[in-house]
Parts: C-alpha cells; structure tokens; sequence
C-alpha cells in the first residue's frame, strides 16, 4: 500500500504494467513484468490466487485426494489387503484439510510476498476512467499498458425453483460443513464430475445431469466413455442427454424434475451443485471508457491477447477461453512479453495440455483427430491400453489408454489423449515432446525405469516405429540374420 | 460335447434354426416380426428388414416355397404402405421413417420409443432385397417391386437432417429431434448409402463427408483400423453392401477398405479376448463383445471381486463397457470376414451349451462370471431378431454372397456408393 500510495501521489509514474486482477494471469505477468523491472500494480478486490486457489483446482484436488482413500480403503481386498471395518468419514475432518492446505499454498501469493517481489499491490474495486488509466479506491492511476484479468463467475442456470431452493457452485461447496446424503450435480464437465465423484467416494448418494450425451463433450468418445463408467462404479446415478426442467422443495428435501428425449422422472436430493460454466466478470469495470470492446462471452481479444484497445490486454476466464489455471498463467506470461516489450507470441503457438482430475485422470495436449480431419490432415493414432502396461497391471490402474495422434507417414505429433491414473503426469512426456519439436521416433530412443506407466507412452512410440520399419529392410535384417 | 459335424453342416443347421425365428415371430396379419422371442415383446421394424431379407434366401435354400414368400412378403409391405405417417403419436412413423418398436397388432408405437431412422434404414434395406428378388411377371411379385420402390422413395432423408450436416438418430413427438447424429463410424454407413441414392429426398454428399469426419484410425494390438467397439457395428451394413475391394476416400487414404477393416475388428476383439484384462474367462475362442442382453443392472462380488454387470447394452472392445457377456452373435456374424475364428468360436459356444443344438438359435448373451441356472453362469432368455438376422444374412453371404449380389445389380447400393465417393472393385 505504501509504494501504492506514492506511486498515485507523484501522478508522473504510470505503471508500464497495471494488472486487474490476481488470479492466475494476474500475478503470473505481474511476477514476469516485476522480473524485468517494470513498475507493476496488481489490483485486487477480493482473494489472492483468484478461484484456482479459493475454489477451484486446490480445494476440489485436496477433496479428491481424500476421497481416492476411501476408495482404495474399500477396494482393499482388490490388493491383497482387508476393508477396514467400519469405515466412516468424517466430513469436517476432510473440509479442515481442504482450509489448511488452502492456507498453505495462499503464502505463495499473499500480498507481502508479492510487494517484495516490487509488485504494487492495492486492494479494491478498479474500473477504467479513460484509454490509459483506472480509477481505484477513488484514486486515479495511470499505465501505460494494462491487463484485464477479472475471471469468471458461474453461470447462473434458468431452471425454474432453482434459485428458490437454492444451490451450490463451485465458490461456496467447499464451504459445507455436512456432506449432502443426496446430491444432484447439474453439468458433466470437468468440475461437475470432478465434484459428483468425489461427493460419491465421500458417502454422498449422487446422480449426475448432463445435458449432451457424453460427459466432457470436448474431449474423445472412448475417453468419455471410461469415465461414465467409473462414475457408475462409485454409484453415482447417470442421466445423460437430460435437462433439468423444474425444481422444487418438498419436505426437508428437493425434488428436481427431469426430461430426457421427452420421457420425465424425479429425482430426490438434499443438495444441489450446478457447475455448468461460467460467465466472464466484465460488468463494472467501465470497459467502454477504455474503449475495450466485449460482450457476454467475454472480452474480445486478438492472438496476442490485446483487446480492441492495443493498450489493454486480457487473459483468462474474463474472455471466455477454456478455463484452466495453467493456462492463464501461459497468457499472463505472454502479456508481460507483449505488453513490455512489444512481443509478438502468440497463445495459440503455445503447446497447453489440460487435465480432468476424476478417476482415471483424463489429460489431453495438442489437436483432436477431428480438429485434424476438419483441416484435412491425415492422421494415425497409436493407442496403447493401459492393461498392456506392466506398472498398471502391478497398481491395479489399468483402466484407460494412451493415444498419440501422429500426422500419417510422418512421426509429427499432432496431439495425445491419455486416460489413467496419472494421466495429468503421463502427458507432460508428450507436451514436452511436442514444445521441443520431438517426433514420435524420438520418443521411441528414450530409456524409461521399469516398471513405470510412463511406458505406455514409450509402446506407443514403438508401435510407431514399428510402423515405419521398411519392407526392404526388414528383409535384409532377416537375410543377414540367416547367415 | 464335440461338435462332430462338418462346417457346411453346422452353418446350414445355424442358418435354417436362425430363420425359424422369423417363421416364428411373425404377425401373419401384419407381417410385423417381434424384437424378442420373449413374451409380450413388441415389434422391431429393424428385425422386420431382417424378416424381409431372409425369405428370398429361405427360397434359394428350399425352406419357403416361392409364393409363400413372396406371401409374406407382399403382407408386410402392404402393412407399411396402409400406414399412417405424420407428427401425431399415433402415427407409425414420419417422413417415411418408422418408430423404431410397434404394437405386433395394431403396429402402433410403443415404450416412448423413437422415430428410428437406423433402424428404418434395416427395415427398407430388407424391403429392397425383396424388390430385387422377386423379380417375376406375377401380380404378387410386381407388387412386392412396386411397395418396395414406393417405401424407399417416400422416405424424406432431408427432414431427417433438420438443416445440419448428419442425420439426426431419432425423431419423437414430445421432444423433436434427438439433439445428436449420426456422427463417428457405426453401422450408418447403409443409412448414408441409402439416403444419398434416394431419387426423391436425397441426402447430400457432405452428410457423408460430415459422418466421416470423427473418424479414428488407430493401431491397437498391433493392428490398424477405423476403430468402433461393438462388433455389430463391423457386420451391420456389411449384411447388404460387399465392401470388398471398394474405398471411399477415408479408406482410399488409409489403404485399406470397410471388409478387411471388418476382418481386423475381430483380430482386436480376439487378441482381447486372449489377454483377458478383467478376468472374465474369455480365450481365443471365446469372444465377442457387442450390443446384446446381458445379466441386469447389479453389482456382486462374484470370487472375491466386485463386479458390475449391464442390461442390454452395447459391450465394445478394448475401451468397454465389458462386464464379462459374450454375444454369439459377434463371433458368428463375422464369418465372411475371419471364417476360421467365427467357426472355432461357435463349436466352442456349443461345446459349453449343447442344448443349443437343440433349436440351433442362439442367443443373446451369455456369461460365465455372473450367477445362472447352473455352473456355467447366466445365459439370456430367448433369442433377438436382430442377432438371427444378422447371423442369417452374414452365413449366406459367406456361403453363396447371395444378398450382396442381389443388392449390387438391382438396389439404389451402388448409386448411394458412388455418391459417397467409393470406387474400385466391383462399383
């Protein structure tokens, strides 16, 4: 506040970087500009770390961590070992985890931390008064390029009776203090199964509402299709290609009413959890006197992240794009190149695997087949199945697959789907790859410890080199081998 | 038990016990043929295509006389064409289409079910295989050609796609269109042909382009191959179209074409089957994962594992859903593809269960790891008109090729093919 402070009152300094917002793009072009030495202010209203940390990635991952031990517990004699008996969960017990890890990782970015990095940190409402300054906390300050990055909210779900009966999101279930005996997860996104699984390990009774016929609609078929099958091995009741039309109380409990190709049930819950999405946090900033143009899906932004005025950046959530924190941490690090020394990278030139942190993981880098087809390159995928790989045969995690996708004839890697216990580590071999320019061939040379499930990875390059082997030349081996 | 009979032998004992089922199950009134031999099942309209297509090859092998099925025949497609079409719920079906299971009586719909363009697809198929037969100078026989040709030419193929690229997968009064496709490869490739031949409301050549572009080749176990699970997805339209030797664009790219990929499609199912992931006491000769019965919606603990076991469902290999059912229909069905592992699978299905012999129809399911009426675990109860079918049609193709023939040199087959950009081979 005292460099704030200063900073304001000379009025001669603008910031090279003003960052709105101290989420995961924020404070990763906050951190890279103070790097560099510029004169950076980070505007923040509420919580340091922005969802990622208060309610999103950190708590959710910290509750499946728990709820993966129940599960093992119960699967025990599947290892050779015996089901404790009387397993109970203690609810508060896993929400205290969940706070004190919370607690933890937040020093990493706690406003003391970051002013000593020489990041002026002010706390409050900004919205812009004009093409290069805000207005905070009543005080004008000025920059010479500023970032945007509000995030998101979740999006609200026009059900009727929803709002009367009242739900969960993302920003307050990890407020419970009970856990729900019945609970309905309105959306089959990440967050959604992520949450039904989890609730479901941790002794909730959970059905799940997906509106498309498939969970994660953007990722694979088959990998989808493992997943309903492991949400329906921890008990969880699947309704896909369903909405909710209708919700109301009853008693002490709530009755949502459901429609799916035109044939109608009920289904009774204690809790609602809707995670359908967000909406982008663009109202109240007076983007419009920046000259900043944007609309419900957020700020509208070019490759290298500017908005429609060349000053202004924005990154993350606030502009709709697809919502994960490392991701926005890519973005906010690319800003800080652009925006200080008038960059020219690109976030589509970034290689950006993702994560969907349900059991098995599913994780995915690069193109989908049918992205590829749509612009016509053909593609050969080397799919190696989990049970093929020894370590997850030896863990008794061999439900899942890794897919490389290749551009045929040639060992480019196009993309990779990985669905396994670890798949969120497995596809960092082929991100790298991919980042470094390695083709699949490569891939196949790398030594791995045996055993380890990473060498599913090292099959599929194989396979891939299996494939290239010559007619000819596999004659000729065959021809010297006879003599 | 061994089975001591010679192959021909036993594909003639399983061809002519497949057919009975349709002599069995059909409405003489109405022609309309159950989905199940089960008490109180509705009809399929898919199993009726089926129906349709078995009497000519029933002709051939001395089993109907002519003018009894050209009888049959000629009741069936009379019933269709008398039927009321539109959007109200007591039509039988809309835009030419076909609610996918009717009332056996009345042909009114049942179960909520869904104007089915798929399995409309299966029943006018069979309709034109009929067309294509009887081909005499008999009042009968120029009526079956006529409510053939009328049938197929009624159906509106663009309402079907409701203004997007693909087909919808279903239509229903209370809700419209089902909010998918037909999108990713399955058994529609005989829909696409179809539809894009009709000389009335044809599709257009990109809902092909459209359907085809999720496809996935992928190298699983060493083999390459446009992936789908379920094995009927392999045989369905293989039933009608001989896929030998002619690519669309997708194959012509890959090298390959839709019969050998067939073949391939049982190599994976077999090696699975070999490697046996979930322990269920599959083997070389004992696969076949597909769309069939299976034991009910439950999960027991059967020899220390907890396991989940599915209703009718559609098992796929190797990403699932697979709990522990094996369709003999897969294994059988797959003969014109990979003879020698369909006919080694079959004696040993009968080796496990000789009172198949008995009425040599097999049936939907069975399954060694869930609880049955003995030791040898569940098996499904009566047969599925869709499995006789596809297991009637597939042994005859193997055996004499007598429906593709006749689909090559009198259907709207090779025109929709053509349309879809196949070339080669016998087009």
């Amino acid at each position: 506040m005292t460099a704030w402070a200063r900073t304001a009152a000379d009025g001669r300094l603008p910031y090279h970087l003003l960052i709105i917002g101290a989420g995961p793009s924020g404070l990763a072009a906050a951190m890279a500009a103070a790097r560099h030495g510029a004169r950076v202010a980070l505007v923040e209203r509420a919580l340091f770390g922005g969802t990622c940390l208060s309610a999103g990635c950190v708590p959710s991952k910290t509750l499946i961590r728990t709820s993966r031990l129940y599960r093992e517990m119960r699967d025990a004699e599947q290892f050779g070992g015996r089901t404790p008996d009387g397993i109970s969960v203690s609810f508060p017990d896993v929400m205290k985890r969940v706070r004190n890890i919370r607690s933890r990782l937040s020093l990493q970015v706690s406003a003391e931390r970051l002013t000593t990095m020489g990041i002026d940190v002010i706390v409050g409402e900004a919205r812009f008064a004009g093409p290069d300054s805000v207005l905070v906390n009543g005080d004008v300050v000025r920059f010479k390029r500023a970032l945007v990055a509000t995030g998101a909210r979740p999006r609200r779900l026009p059900v009727p009776g929803l709002e009367e009966a009242g739900y969960l999101t993302y920003e307050d279930v990890f407020d419970l203090t009970d856990c729900p005996k019945r609970l309905l997860v309105i959306g089959g996104g990440p967050v959604g199964c992520e949450l039904a699984q989890a609730f479901a390990r941790l002794g909730s009774r959970v059905a799940i509402v997906q509106d498309e016929p498939m969970f994660l609609v953007n990722e694979e078929r088959d990998a989808a299709q493992l997943l309903s099958d492991a949400l329906a091995r921890d008990g969880i009741e699947i309704h896909l290609d369903t909405q909710t039309t209708r919700v109301h109380v009853e008693g002490k409990g709530t009755i949502a009413e459901l429609v799916n190709s035109g044939n109608r049930s009920t289904v009774a819950v204690d809790r609602i959890l809707v995670g359908v999405g967000t909406t982008p946090n663009v109202h109240g900033l007076d983007l419009e006197a920046a000259g900043v143009a944007y609309d419900d899906a957020g700020i509208s932004i070019d490759d290298f992240l500017r908005t429609s005025n060349p000053r202004i950046y924005a990154a993350g959530d606030v502009c709709g794009e697809t919502k994960f924190p490392h991701i926005e941490s890519a973005a906010g690090r690319i800003v800080a190149a652009n925006a200080l020394f008038r960059g020219r990278q690109r976030l589509s030139r970034e290689t950006i695997p993702w994560c969907t942190f349900t059991d098995p993981e599913i994780a995915h880098v690069g193109m989908y087949v049918t992205e590829a087809r749509r612009r016509s390159i053909p593609v050969m995928t080397f799919t190696v199945l989990m049970h093929e790989v020894d370590r997850a045969v030896i863990d008794g995690e061999e439900d899942g697959f890794v897919k490389v996708h290749v551009r045929q004839g040639t060992g480019e890697i196009l993309g990779a789907t990985v669905v396994a216990s670890h798949a969120g580590d497995l596809i960092n071999e082929i991100s790298l790859a991919m980042c470094a320019g390695l083709d699949l061939m490569t891939l196949a040379k790398v030594n791995q410890p045996y055993p380890t499930q990473s060498q599913a990875i090292r099959m599929a390059a194989g396979a891939y080199a299996a494939s290239r082997r010559h007619p000819i030349r596999a004659w000729l081996t065959k021809k010297w081998l006879s003599l | 038990m061994t089975v001591h009979i010679g192959d021909e032998e036993l594909l003639d004992r399983l061809e002519r016990g497949a057919f009975g089922y349709f002599i069995e199950e059909m409405n003489p009134r109405t022609g309309l043929v159950s989905d199940t031999s089960r008490e109180d099942s509705p009809a399929s309209i898919a199993t009726v295509g089926f129906a349709l297509a078995s009497y000519p090859v029933s002709v051939e092998r001395g089993w109907l006389a002519r003018d009894d099925a050209a009888a049959r025949t000629l009741t069936t497609l009379r019933f269709f064409q008398g039927s009321k079409q539109g959007s109200d719920p007591d039509s039988m079906g809309n835009g030419g289409f076909y609610y996918h299971f009717l009332d056996l009586e009345s042909g009114r719909r049942v179960w909520q079910c869904e104007v089915s363009p798929i399995d409309t697809t299966l029943f006018i198929a069979g309709a034109l295989t009929a067309g294509a037969y009887f081909d005499g100078d008999a009042a009968a026989e120029v009526e079956i050609r006529r409510l053939a040709r009328d049938l197929y030419e009624r159906i509106d193929w663009e309402w079907a796609r409701h203004g997007k690229t693909t087909v919808a997968q279903g239509w229903k009064p209370e809700a419209g269109f089902l909010h998918y496709g037909w999108e990713g490869y399955s058994e529609a490739t005989l829909l696409y042909v179809l539809g894009l031949a009709s000389p009335t409301h044809p599709l257009p050549p990109a809902s092909y382009a459209g359907w085809t572009s999720t496809y996935q080749w992928e190298r699983i176990y060493g083999e390459d191959l446009l992936y789908a699970g379920p094995m009927f997805i392999h045989q369905f339209s293989h039933a009608w179209i001989d896929f030998r030797r002619i690519r669309d664009p997708f194959m012509r790219e890959k090298g390959s074409d839709y019969f050998e990929n067939s073949g391939r499609a049982v190599d994976v199912q077999r090696e699975y089957a070999r490697r046996d992931p979930n322990g269920y006491g599959y083997g070389p000769d004992c696969w076949g994962l597909s769309a069939g019965a299976g034991p009910g919606f439950q999960t027991l603990h059967v020899g220390g594992r907890k396991r989940r076991f599915f209703e009718y469902v559609a098992r796929g290999v190797p990403f699932g859903p697979d709990d522990g059912t094996i369709a003999p229909a897969a294994a059988l069905a797959s003969l014109p593809f990979r003879a020698d592992a369909a006919l080694s699978a079959v004696r040993h299905y009968i080796e496990l269960y000789p009172e198949w012999a008995d009425t040599w129809q097999l049936p939907s399911g069975f399954n060694r790891t869930a609880p049955g009426a003995d030791s040898r675990g569940w098996v499904s109860t009566g047969t599925v008109g869709l499995d006789q079918g596809i297991i009637l049609l597939m042994i005859e193709n193997y055996r004499s090729g007598m429906i593709w023939e006749l689909m090559r040199r009198a259907s709207p087959i090779g025109s929709g093919l053509r349309r879809a950009g196949f070339r080669g081979g016998w087009l």
